[in-house]
């Protein structure tokens, strides 16, 4: 009995509380430049969330350490999502309001950009998915608040083939052979698909479709089929352990990892570290950077972070992949916010409606990408109101069984085949939201 | 002192067979609804309404749904995420493909091929019982997920699977504000809430119960099992039909297969263990447990760090919340099996002795 009131006791207190933190959630004005940050750290793709969360992080450090956005300095938050789409709403729920108001949400998988593209011009918050989320946002004329700053999915997808083809020995060697995609069976898996049958159809080779389910360790009937077909090359869409999984049954089942290519979200060191020498040869591709263990952001970042203890995660880390990935998003998100400043006043905070100007007229040119660390690292990228993508740039990667190496030159998506690709979903998008084009004069404002 | 029957008497059978039969309990129901409904607007903030209330509200009334099956009938499901998915999809198809369309209409539409696909896979429970027919509904999750995913029709051909809804109207009245939304959801609730729980008490709620405590007595005394047991699948998959679509179109807005996985099942059916099987008070309660208290424990830590002055990091805080959160769910199943719902009537009975409990 005793237990029970107990329990009685801590339901009414827990109620209470609850209550009582709901106040306390009123935000103070700062004057601070506020950036929301959604992580995963925990769950299925924590080993490749952390990286990008920590570079993330240390890059606005760095930006206060520098002395701020003309000298505004920032602020952030972390919320965890665990790669859930309910809590990763609930996460831009309660960060948008908080510290003055969100600058922009970067949400870090392909399903919380979908529930939140619905979400953000309500509230007027611009959404920076970098290399991911819905390729067709590049269409700025519809996706007013979507910027897939430097690269979508297709662009990804249209540069694996050009590889291929090179490697070939030019694109009429495509002809009669078999690609097989595998693909992590979600909206972001699926968005290589387009890509990969405009390419297929206009080539004449042949594309398998295979579909791995989440979280993707189970692929013995995938790799069964692969081994059945022999397909000329593996393309892989994966996630996660997912990623390290496909490498481990392609060794099993025989299967040349150097006609393998993953697409960026399949190429950093945790998906191939486990595996070592066993992916040796394995491809992926890159948004223009790779590991950038050399750079001057990366030494900036150790100097003044790392060294006086200031920094976010392991140190050994900084400059692979996923945490560069993270810098550079980062980085677009100030540099946005600096744009944003040119026509807003300098020295002032800038509200999301303000930071999207500055995100549609993004103009980092090269000296100016070379100024901030990234020289080597980044071509320039500039947006405008119909493209919000605003670079179409990648490379190929390759790993050597200890760390991964640039293997083609820079290669550029071919605009016509995804300009169409991208005009024809985002008009299908439009029809369907009953949204129109903007309007030239909208785009001046 | 407050809360006693006593002097209260019944002569006529409409007073005998009202839904709240005493007169306390009717006013605080009424209260309860006339607050939510005008009390709570003034009071909370737009981030309580989107991410709390809502989601809260639609869960409640999934939880409803899988109560009536499992806590009233005794048929374990693990395919609630599954109609659930059925109700949004089918909710959304009916929305788009036909001009016009009202939105009532099209989320009762969702809830309608919900109780088909419900009835349809309730059809094995005539013949396996208990955690064999819950491994049997694991199947219609299965091909759900299966279904959404793979056939094109069902997305509207969008390449990567994922669907979105937006203007929803009512008549002229649209439903775009966190306001809006909320009454939206809470109308529904309290509709369904109100049927549900006349349904239960009714000769068919009675039907289900027999078969609950023993389908072979509850067959003796000219009970169908076959009626029972699908009126169950059809009722409880119509009403999670319907919370299914009011979460894709309210909540989220744009949603793939992933939004009703199987961790969708399982967080239903723990909301109805949790609690309290056979209750529909207990839905709420369990609803309330499950989506509110990881988010209150994922503020409430850093919260507490900050006082203490140490600040912990996000994914630890990630880690304590699921921590605290399932040995709270132990504790409550040690302490209190039959649910938050019997701490419940417990408080009831002993608010009718006080102050003077002998």
């Amino acid at each position: 009995m005793k237990l029970r009131q107990l329990a009685l006791a801590t339901t009414v207190a827990a109620a209470g509380l609850a209550s009582a933190l709901v106040s306390t959630v009123a935000t103070a004005q700062t004057k601070e430049q506020f950036f929301p940050v959604l992580v995963y750290r925990t769950g299925a793709y924590a080993p490749n969330g952390v990286p990008f969360a920590n570079g993330y992080v240390d890059y606005l450090k760095l930006v206060n350490a520098r002395g701020g956005i003309n000298g505004v300095k920032v602020s952030f938050e972390e919320c965890e999502t665990g790669y859930a789409t309910d809590r990763g709403v609930e996460c831009y729920e309660r960060l948008k309001g908080k510290n003055g108001g969100a600058t922009v949400f970067q949400p870090l998988s392909t399903g919380i950009t979908f529930a939140l593209t619905e979400k953000a011009p309500g509230d007027k918050i611009p959404l920076i998915t970098a290399g991911y989320g819905r390729s067709e946002s590049a269409d700025g004329g519809v996706f007013k608040w979507n910027f897939p700053l430097a690269g979508t999915y297709w662009v990804a997808g249209d540069v694996i083939v050009q590889d291929i083809a090179k490697k070939l020995g030019g694109a009429d060697k495509l002809k009669g052979k078999h690609i097989a995609l595998v693909y992590h069976d979600s909206p972001f898996g699926k968005e290589a698909i387009p890509i990969l049958q405009e390419r297929a159809a206009m080539h004449g080779f042949k594309l398998s479709l295979l579909p791995v389910t989440h979280p993707g360790v189970e692929q013995k009937s995938t790799w069964l089929q692969i081994r059945q077909s022999r397909p000329d090359y593996v393309v892989n869409w994966g996630w996660g352990v997912m990623n390290s999984t496909l490498l481990k049954e392609a060794q099993a089942t025989g299967y040349p990892r150097e006609k393998i290519y993953g697409v960026w979200w399949a190429g950093a060191e945790p998906d191939v570290k486990d595996v070592g020498m066993g992916a040796k040869g394995y491809n992926a591709i890159t948004m223009q950077h790779g590991t950038e263990k050399g750079s001057a952001i990366v030494k900036e970042v150790l100097a003044k972070l790392h060294a006086k203890n200031q920094g976010t995660g392991p140190k050994d880390e900084v400059g692979e992949v996923l945490y560069m990935r993270g810098l550079f998003s980062a980085m677009f998100a100030v540099e946005g916010v600096r744009q944003a400043q040119e026509k807003y006043g300098k020295g002032k905070v800038m509200t999301g409606e303000q930071a999207r100007w500055g995100y549609e007229n993004l103009n980092l040119t090269q000296p100016k990408l070379d100024a901030l660390g990234f020289k080597g690292v980044l071509r320039p990228v500039s947006t405008s109101c119909a493209d919000h993508m605003g670079a179409n740039w990648a490379r190929i990667h390759t790993w050597n069984g200890s760390k991964w190496e640039f293997s083609s030159d820079w290669y550029q998506a071919d605009e016509q085949i995804i300009k169409p690709m991208v005009k024809a979903a985002a008009d299908k998008y439009a029809a369907e939201k009953k949204i129109t084009r903007r309007t030239p004069a909208d785009c001046q404002s | 002192m407050f809360y006693r029957e006593n002097g209260q008497f019944k002569t006529s059978y409409r007073a005998d067979q009202q839904i709240f039969a005493i007169a306390q309990d009717r006013w605080a129901i009424l209260a309860l609804i006339a607050f939510a409904f005008v009390g709570v607007p003034f009071l909370v903030d737009e981030y309580m309404f989107r991410a709390i209330l809502i989601p809260f509200l639609i869960l409640s009334l999934a939880a409803l749904g899988v109560n009536i099956l499992v806590g009233y009938c005794g048929q374990i499901s693990l395919g609630s995420g599954a109609f659930m998915a059925v109700g949004a999809y089918m909710a959304y198809n009916t929305y788009i493909r036909i001009e016009g369309m009202p939105l009532i209409i099209a989320l009762l539409a969702g809830g309608f091929f919900a109780t088909l696909v419900g009835v349809f896979f309730g059809i094995p429970s005539l013949r396996v019982k208990g955690l064999y027919l819950a491994v049997a509904t694991l199947a219609a999750q299965f091909f759900c997920d299966w279904a959404f995913l793979r056939i094109g029709w069902f997305t509207n051909n969008n390449a990567s699977g994922s669907v979105s809804v937006s203007n929803l109207n009512v008549l002229g009245w649209s439903i775009d504000t966190p306001l809006q939304k909320y009454l939206f959801c809470l109308a529904f609730l309290v509709v369904f809430g109100l049927l549900a729980k006349n349904l239960v008490r009714s000769a068919i709620g009675r039907e289900w119960m027999a078969i609950r405590d023993m389908d072979v007595a509850a067959a003796v005394i000219g009970i169908r099992p076959v009626y029972a047991k699908l009126t169950a699948f059809a009722v409880s998959s119509f009403i999670v039909g319907v919370a299914g679509a009011l979460w894709g179109f309210v909540h989220l807005g744009s949603w793939e297969p992933a939004a009703f996985s199987i961790d969708r099942s399982f967080q239903l059916l723990f909301m109805v263990i949790i609690g309290g099987m056979g209750s529909i008070m207990g839905s709420f309660f369990g609803a309330a447990f499950i989506v509110i208290l990881p988010i209150f424990l994922n503020q409430f830590l850093p919260a507490v760090g900050d006082m203490v002055g140490v600040s912990i990091s996000t994914a630890t805080v990630s880690h304590t919340e699921f921590m605290i959160f399932g040995a709270l769910i132990v504790w409550f199943l040690i302490v209190e099996p039959h649910g938050l719902a019997k701490l419940w009537s417990v408080a009831k009975q002993k608010l009718r002795l006080w102050p003077f409990p002998h």
